[in-house]
């Protein structure tokens, strides 16, 4: 199989200053494609680079789960992982805040890079990485506390105990995720008492508070109904100017919907990725064709 | 009874036997089977009230020859040599100061040995003997504690026989259940709320501190309210570390010699005349009172703390 092609087709070209040294700019055709879709920003066909992932293998003991993954991300923008059960795509996501580092039989090789730092150097806090990378989670878990506490907590550990500053920052993160209206007579309400889709708002609004630049998404809406769910696929539209989003998702409309790029796992192979207009309109790959299309997976 | 099990039972073949009803056992093996399950609701029904009726009688026993016994008097009387005048003073507020002497030692010791197990040991060789060994002492006898506590807190660390040693040695005693205890409660807690604290880039520490012990807090408390219900009536482990028979005075320091409920309890019982066995009676219905009361916060937090995780 043309393993090289689709590799080569998956990294964006680029020229952001801090992280150019890891861009290899691509003469082949599948080139072209990427670059086309990328966002036109002052006239250049560039994208800036967020996160990479260069020869990258997991493994859960000998289970091997990711498979040389090469693969830029693109920082304001949002990218949707797709693939059947079980491909990798969680663990890839998790790979971007190190939360796999929790497991004990993860094992990983190759270089992931953030802005162009290494997130696997030996220097790197998982603590600090973690207020960079935000993360919201398949099922709503919002802390067992009340809604102001759950905003709170992300700077409370970080030793911020001023009220007018909390204040501040749980109203901002509120507004941002779209609840403000909804709660804001009652921040003393135990989170636990919200909707499901109110919940996961509510950790969206948790996650912004600590102010990230990238937030992973493990399949967000999965739980929640189609309206909840159209709630938070608004929201990460007008985040994406803000940060850089990644997606999980099973469902194919929504990332046709909201992503702008999308790649396609199988078996912890990366299979496609390009933007995501072409990868629905225009596959090139027979098994994305037959998973988008709902002929396997 | 058992008559008259059979006879439902022959009432019932009989009914089914008539009805066109498709659905009732007609077949041998069927009514066989419905009869095994009969029968072992009433085997079941039969042990249940045997552990049950016993109990009953000794607590109705107890009631009856020590109940009006119980006044104010008796409470804060020292004991003494006339049956009448003697008191249970020192023997409760001993009980006292044990429980929470043993609750100051034995809580932070067994809930830091539970976070380690469950949050920060890896899964080695190592901490399996240290978990299998640590279930193998829930069992021990307590009189093997009394002389573990004689050797090391009454006499290598030279705390004497007071109430001090005392707690020491029922802290061991019900650290192994406090350790399990915790454990399972942190076991409970769902890895979704540390995933959530780890994602926010709270550390480890933080983790613990503010999700994951707050939230197995109720399962702790429950753990150790029962294991300090067990050690209140522990008696064994304190006569060998030297709890006095005869204590006149009612202690006020960790350092001052002690005696408990269960000892004086036992003290008067063995004592000859009838109106000491009546005391002694009126002393156990305390004793229950306390151990029961115990249970009963232990059951309310687990009533509650379930309904919180839910
Ligand atoms: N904690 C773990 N320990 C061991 N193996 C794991 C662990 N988590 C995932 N795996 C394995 O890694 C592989 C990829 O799992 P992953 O959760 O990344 O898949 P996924 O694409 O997110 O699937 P899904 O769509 O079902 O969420 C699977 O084979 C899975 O069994
Ligand atoms: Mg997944």
């Amino acid at each position: 199989m043309a393993k090289e092609t689709y590799m080569m087709a998956s990294e964006f070209v680029l020229n952001k200053s801090r992280s150019s040294e890891l861009i290899i700019p691509n003469t082949k055709l599948e080139t072209d494609v990427v670059a086309q879709s990328i966002k036109i920003e002052s006239g250049r066909q560039l994208a800036d680079i967020k996160i990479s992932s260069k020869n990258l293998n997991v493994y859960y003991g000998d289970n091997h789960v990711l498979k040389n993954i090469n693969m830029s991300i693109a920082s304001n923008s949002i990218t949707a992982f797709i693939g059947p059960s079980g491909c990798g795509k969680s663990t890839y996501l998790r790979v971007f805040n190190r939360m796999n580092d929790l497991i004990d039989s993860f094992n990983m090789n190759g270089k992931v890079e953030v802005d162009g730092f290494d997130i696997y150097d030996k220097s790197v806090e998982t603590d600090e990485l973690r207020k960079k990378i935000g993360m919201v989670f398949q099922k709503p878990n919002p802390f067992p506390k009340s809604i102001y506490e759950n905003v709170a907590y992300g700077l409370k550990i970080q030793g911020i105990k001023k009220k007018s500053v909390l204040d501040d920052a749980v109203e901002k993160s509120l507004k941002q995720a779209a609840l403000w209206e909804e709660v804001k007579s009652d921040l003393k309400k135990s989170a636990l008492a919200l909707s499901g889709g109110q919940q996961q708002r509510l950790c969206i609004a948790r996650t912004l508070a600590v102010e990230p630049s990238v937030i992973l998404m493990d399949e967000p809406t999965s739980a929640l109904d189609p309206i909840a769910s159209a709630k938070i696929e608004d929201l990460m539209t007008e985040l994406k100017d803000q940060y850089t989003i990644i997606v999980v998702t099973h469902n194919m409309q929504q990332a046709s919907r909201v992503s702008d790029y999308t790649a396609f796992f199988y078996m912890g192979d990366l299979i496609e990725f390009s933007d995501t207009k072409s990868m629905f309109l225009n596959p090139k790959k027979e098994r994305t064709q037959n998973y988008i299309t709902g002929r396997f997976g | 009874m058992s008559s008259q099990v059979i006879e439902i039972l022959q009432e019932k073949r009989l009914r089914s036997q008539k009805s066109d009803n498709p659905f009732v056992a007609r077949s041998h093996y069927a009514r066989l089977n419905k009869f095994r399950d009969n029968s072992f609701k009433i085997v079941g029904i039969i042990s249940t009230l045997f552990g049950l009726a016993v109990l009953g009688y000794f607590l109705i026993d107890i009631f009856i020859d020590g109940v009006s016994r119980i006044n104010w008097d008796f409470l804060t009387s020292l004991p003494s040599r006339k049956a009448e005048k003697a008191g249970i003073l020192p023997a409760w507020t001993g009980s006292a100061w044990i429980l929470g002497l043993t609750t100051l030692i034995a809580l932070p010791l067994g809930v830091a040995a539970g976070i380690y197990f469950e949050e920060y040991a890896k899964k080695n060789r190592f901490n399996h003997l240290l978990e299998v060994n640590i279930a193998n002492l829930a069992g021990v006898p307590s009189i093997i504690y009394g002389i573990l506590g004689l050797e090391v807190f009454v006499r290598i660390m030279g705390f004497g026989e007071t109430l001090l040693s005392g707690a020491f040695t029922l802290a061991l005693l019900i650290l192994p259940i406090i350790i399990v205890a915790t454990r399972e409660a942190i076991k409970a807690v769902p890895n979704t709320l540390r995933e959530a604290s780890y994602g926010l880039g709270a550390s480890k520490w933080q983790t613990i501190k503010w999700q994951v012990l707050p939230a197995a807090s109720g399962g702790i408390l429950t753990g150790t309210i029962l294991a300090l219900s067990r050690a209140v009536g522990e008696t064994a482990p304190l006569i060998v570390i030297g709890a006095l028979a005869y204590v006149p005075f009612v202690p006020s320091s960790p350092m001052d010699s002690f005696t408990v409920l269960p000892m004086q309890i036992f003290n008067w019982t063995s004592r000859p005349q009838a109106a000491f066995l009546v005391n002694a009676a009126a002393a156990i219905i305390i004793l229950l009172v306390i151990t029961f009361i115990l249970n009963g916060i232990a059951i309310y937090l687990r009533n509650k703390w379930q309904k919180k995780l839910i």
